[in-house]
């Protein structure tokens, strides 16, 4: 509509300079930069606590960054809040859908706020609605629906105003596979509309579907590459044992250290885990296994995961339990 | 102005979808004033009134029910605030380009029609009990309460968006809201009270808007505000709060304690 509200074709999507957030002594955030160019599927991968939810809650214009500054669409938002704002779709982790009304009317107030309404916000809800076919439950309650079906009006109603870019807070939580399947189809088929698509995850499949993905622990952006490129910076392939207890895995890391030296590849011991990387990983697992007979409970090869990305840039174990106490935000 | 008038009918829809909300609000305050007032009906000579006997009783506490019904239906239409902020409809709102003048605005005229049709609908009961029945009163009474909804919605909003819990709200309900009322004149006459007492009901401003609907009703007692008064201390109650809750809404984005209302 006016020209604040549209990005010039030459600037990115998002661009994030330095970007921090301190909770009094505790770096939520801590000097994160990176640019995601229009039409991209970026994820923001980390554990709970890893920093996810406060960068949203930054890009999203809740909550100001402590130092740094960033730009959506080309647009600050210290100078221009409101063009921002226009610019950005929103999709809560939580519902903000209102459960009291219908499909319908939540569209309605929505566009509301963006400035819409008239016959041309009512074509532009139908219109979505059919897309995400919704449009036969448009006028049911919305607390009748299915969560599947609850999240693809808060998409519906995140893309009333046409934003060039759509920020997404764990987009599948809460969503059985097909819906999941359903969400990644829908969010490629943004992207290749023009739209960019920011989304936390701390799912690794989830990311494995995007563009680029940025990887955050502990307030810090570790690594940010294509999928494909961040795990073959994992050397080859990765071998897995499972020790018997837990206890013995650095050991055992220690013993395959010294019996096979370089051969073994990049040696680690993770929460009663081994891991190997090295190239041509079928070769070795033999050895190992004729080796250390019994030493461990299970043996697994594999490509490189995400979660071996994780692994290597942090040197823990994505999980919840291993991670920082959890941001409360 | 799209979005205040969209906010303020959802609030509507949302009313009509929950009854209870009726019982709710209205119910407690009326069943108080017929206790409370045929209770004291047999000892009850407010100084200077008229006869004394259980309908000068009711009628006495007939004005401070009706504000009663006023307070709780704005505490319901803004305790949602509560929730809705951190994991709700608002957080859509909040990231919107709607400004936070029509945000509260939206919000907050939606709670004032709620509650002038729930504090409104009690005015039928005007003429069973004697009081003043011209339309020039009920007019005035009307605008008292638009008014006095005006303020204590804005009021609700006020806290309850400042909180995270609605057990904080319901705290501060039974420590301020209530004891505002108790001691805006609707529960007993200044008169008979004790200086300290008498103070603390001139510096509070439900006592003019009780006083402003009481006199409207054509209720009379020595020792209230003038109608005047009482009528601009309802008005600058009302625009001092609602101008104090859009400044909270304004305030959220950039404000530098953000961080600790996190969800």
């Amino acid at each position: 509509m006016s020209s604040l509200s549209s990005p010039s074709p030459s600037s990115p999507a998002l661009e994030a300079d330095s970007l921090s957030r301190f909770f009094g002594q505790r770096r939520a955030l801590d000097g994160v930069s990176l640019s995601v160019a229009p039409g991209e599927i970026f994820a923001f991968l980390g554990p709970n606590g890893g920093g996810k939810t406060t960068l949203f809650r930054i890009l999203s214009t809740l909550l100001a960054p402590s130092s740094g500054t960033f730009r959506v669409a080309g647009h600050d938002p210290m100078r221009q809040l409101e063009a921002l704002r226009r610019s950005l779709g929103v999709v809560f982790q939580s519902p903000s859908l209102d459960r009291k009304l219908t499909v319908r009317e939540n569209l309605l107030i929505q566009g509301a706020l963006y400035d819409l309404g008239g016959a041309a916000l009512a074509a532009r809800s139908d219109e979505l609605l059919r897309r995400f076919s919704i449009l036969d439950r448009a006028g049911d309650l919305v607390e009748v629906l299915s969560g599947g079906l609850a999240r693809r009006v808060e998409i519906a109603k995140s893309l009333l105003h046409r934003p060039p870019v759509l920020l997404l807070d764990e987009p599948s939580t809460g969503l059985d596979p097909g819906a999941r399947r359903d969400l990644t189809a829908l969010l490629s088929d943004l992207a290749k509309e023009g739209t960019t698509v920011l989304l936390t995850t701390h799912l690794f499949d989830e990311a494995e579907a995007a563009h680029r993905v940025g990887i955050l622990d502990r307030g810090r952006l570790l690594a940010c590459d294509t999928p494909a490129a961040l795990k073959a910076k994992v050397g080859g392939d990765v071998i897995t044992l499972e020790t018997r207890r837990g206890d013995g895995a650095a050991a055992l890391a220690a013993e395959i250290g010294t019996r096979f030296g370089a051969e073994a590849g990049h040696i680690s011991a993770v929460g009663g885990v081994v891991r190997l990387e090295r190239a041509r990983g079928h070769e070795f697992v033999p050895r190992l296994v004729e080796t250390f007979p019994g030493r461990f409970r299970s043996v697994t090869l594999g490509a490189p995961t995400l979660e071996d990305v994780f692994i290597d840039a942090t040197g823990r174990l994505f999980r919840v339990d291993e991670a920082v106490p959890p941001e409360a935000a | 102005m799209t979005a205040a008038l969209a906010l303020a009918k959802r609030e509507l829809v949302r009313f009509a979808r929950q009854r209870s909300r009726v019982v709710g609000a209205v119910a407690p305050p009326l069943l108080m004033w017929v206790v409370v007032g045929s209770g004291l009906g047999g000892s009850f000579r407010p100084a200077g009134a008229g006869p004394a006997g259980a309908t000068a009783s009711l009628a006495y506490f007939f004005p401070g029910t009706v504000v009663l019904v006023v307070l709780f239906a704005a505490i319901f239409s803004t305790i949602s605030v509560i929730e809705d902020r951190k994991e709700g409809f608002l957080q859509g709102v909040l990231v919107s380009p709607a400004s936070p003048f029509a945000v509260a605005f939206g919000k907050i005229a939606g709670g004032t029609l709620l509650g002038l049709l729930q504090g409104g609908a009690l005015l039928v009961l005007v003429p069973i009990l004697g009081l003043s029945v011209d339309p020039v009163a009920l007019a005035t009474a009307g605008a008292v309460l638009l008014g006095l909804a005006f303020a204590l919605t804005s009021l609700g909003f006020l806290i309850a968006w400042s909180l995270d819990s609605t057990q904080g709200f319901h705290a501060i309900m039974n420590l301020f809201l209530i004891p505002l009322w108790l001691l805006s004149g609707a529960f007993f006459p200044a008169s008979g009270a004790p200086p300290w007492l008498r103070a603390m009901m001139a510096a509070n401003p439900l006592t003019y808007g009780v006083a402003a609907l009481r006199q409207a009703l054509g209720g009379r007692a020595p020792d209230l505000p003038g109608a005047g008064l009482s009528l601009a201390v309802t008005a600058a109650f009302a625009a001092v709060l609602f101008a104090a809750a859009a400044a909270l809404v304004a305030r959220m984005p950039n404000g530098p304690e953000r961080g600790k209302l996190r969800p």
